[in-house]
């Protein structure tokens, strides 16, 4: 008689843990699909921006077909910037490119501002909207991919979750960080 | 000023300073006790509207026996069940919709204003949210409001005035505002409490409008059948509690409803910071929409005026930069300012 409820306690406790392991891991499973998704996010905007890009040089070629120097930064840097793996292993190389388009661009459109009649265009100011819009939401594309990324580490961290995620072999994932600062002004782009 | 840190720490300090929650709250317990809340006000709305109905079916039977008086009780119980079933269900699923009909507002694509569809994509996107839908309502009053059941059905409005006013970062700011609303599912609470009390104010209006008409003539009756006393005892029980039931119910429904429409709105506020990094885009577009008195009249009453990122209504407008009382719907704005200036130092 004992033995039985010995057994029945026994058992009982095992299931509520068991339940409690099953919910703890599919909870890291959540939100370690969420810094995949937050990082794919990354790449849908990046890849909305090489979009754009090529539309942009023809215009301003049409008004300032004389800027070759410039108007070549931004295609070869494009260029170099679609060229890098954007997968997680090559994170920094693609930043470091995905900087310097930014910066090319950046001085693309200081020199715009030399043609009135470039300004003028309404297909220019539609693509520098575009463009604001691209830039931003690079960069809270990223802050998202961050916050997803501290909630998932907490989880990972902290006790009790970081025994099943321990077991579970959870692998640790590295917050986005840009190198320099002028990289980190860059979302902030303003054309007014 | 001096003393730049190193960028990681600038990141941690800023991600310190946003989480401008109070305590240790984060938005995912807010999405919580909202979910709960909506769930338990679906109860309490088809619960509440059973006992009003019961209670409103026994006064209108007040003269009658004691198993007449039941049956009368019983069926307007049943009518007032199947009532809220009906509105808790046409909230959930077309509520928003009858919510933007009534603002007058108009779909905006990607094609017809790039800038204010980027915002809304750029909020939508540090918030890790699908695409809301995007309206604008043709007015010169200054305001918006989000509204849906999920954030998989939501949209957000704002008037033309206030989309012309604003610098993008200001514009940027009111969305984040809507945005964080759609993120913590106050949209969902906001829209089945604005049923609720919608519900309750109107049955209680047309109970006491039919006493008021009716109420002569039921009196006489019942003292003519007051022979039979265990009846006429229990209908006076009744009629009583109905009637203090229908004065006080639609205050105290507007007061809790409000008081948590305050509550959401600095939550918003915080949440809108957590999403842009950038107190002074919110703050600078509470300040414009403080100074402006257009009244958003026909397109708002006191049952979506809780939804606006103001209170759209003249009668409640006065209120906004002085103190908060039970029945405001916002809290002072001055007050919304200083704590977001807060987070800006």
């Amino acid at each position: 008689m004992n033995g039985m409820v010995l057994a029945l306690v026994l058992g009982a406790l095992f299931v509520v843990v068991l339940l409690w392991f099953i919910a703890m891991y599919n909870l890291l499973v959540r939100k370690r699909i969420d810094c995949d998704n937050g990082w794919s996010q990354i790449d849908v905007q990046l890849k909305r921006r090489y979009d754009l890009i090529p539309n942009l040089v023809e215009t301003v070629k049409g008004y300032a077909s004389h800027e070759r120097e410039t108007l070549d930064a931004v295609i070869s840097a494009r260029a170099k910037a679609v060229s890098v793996s954007s997968d997680a292993a090559h994170a920094a190389e693609k930043g470091r490119a995905e900087g310097e388009l930014t910066s090319a661009l950046g001085r693309l459109l200081a020199v715009a501002e030399a043609y009135p009649n470039l300004k003028a265009d309404g297909s220019f100011s539609k693509l520098q909207e575009e463009l604001t819009g691209t830039e931003n939401k690079i960069g809270f594309a990223r802050q998202h991919f961050n916050d997803v990324v501290a909630r998932y580490e907490e989880s990972r961290q902290t006790f009790p979750t970081t025994i099943v995620a321990a077991l579970f072999a959870f692998q640790k994932r590295d917050y986005f960080t840009v190198e320099s600062e002028a990289e980190r002004a860059a979302p902030k782009v303003s054309f007014k | 000023m001096d003393g730049r840190p190193e960028p990681l720490d600038r990141e941690r300090d800023l991600r310190e300073r946003v989480s401008a929650y109070p305590g240790t709250l984060t938005y995912i317990d807010l999405i919580r006790r909202n979910k709960a809340e909506s769930s338990l006000l679906i109860a309490l709305m088809i619960l509440l509207g059973g006992v009003v109905g019961a209670l409103i079916g026994g006064a209108i039977a007040m003269g009658a026996t004691g198993r007449d008086l039941a049956i009368s009780a019983t069926l307007g119980g049943v009518a007032a069940l199947v009532v809220a079933s009906l509105g808790a269900l046409w909230s959930w699923f077309g509520g928003s919709n009858a919510i933007l009909r009534m603002a007058g507002a108009v779909e905006v694509s990607r094609e017809t204003d790039l800038e204010l569809w980027n915002v809304v994509d750029e909020m939508r996107i540090a918030a890790g949210l699908p695409m809301p839908r995007v309206y604008l309502i043709p007015e010169s009053a200054l305001n918006a409001f989000a509204t849906g059941r999920d954030p998989s059905h939501a949209a957000v409005a704002i008037t033309t005035g206030l989309r012309q006013r604003l610098t993008r970062d200001e514009l940027q700011g009111v969305i984040a505002h809507e945005v964080a609303h759609i993120r913590h599912y106050d949209i969902r609470f906001a829209m089945l409490m604005a049923t609720m009390v919608g519900l309750i104010v109107f049955a209680c209006d047309a109970f006491l409008r039919g006493v008021m008409r009716s109420g002569v003539r039921g009196a006489t009756r019942s003292k003519s059948g007051s022979s039979n006393s265990g009846g006429g005892a229990a209908a006076i029980v009744m009629i009583v509690l109905a009637l203090a039931l229908a004065v006080v119910a639609p205050f105290l429904a507007q007061m809790i409803q409000m008081a948590y429409s305050r509550k959401r709105e600095y939550l918003a506020d915080a949440g809108a910071v957590e999403l842009t990094r950038n107190p002074l885009g919110l703050a600078g577009a509470l300040r414009k929409l403080a100074d402006d008195s257009e009244p958003l009249v026909e397109r708002a009453n006191r049952g979506t005026a809780h939804m606006f990122i103001m209170n759209p209504l003249r009668r409640d407008r006065r209120a906004h930069g002085e103190r908060s009382s039970v029945f405001s719907s916002h809290p002072p704005v001055r007050e919304r300012i200083a704590r977001l200036m807060a987070l800006a130092r």
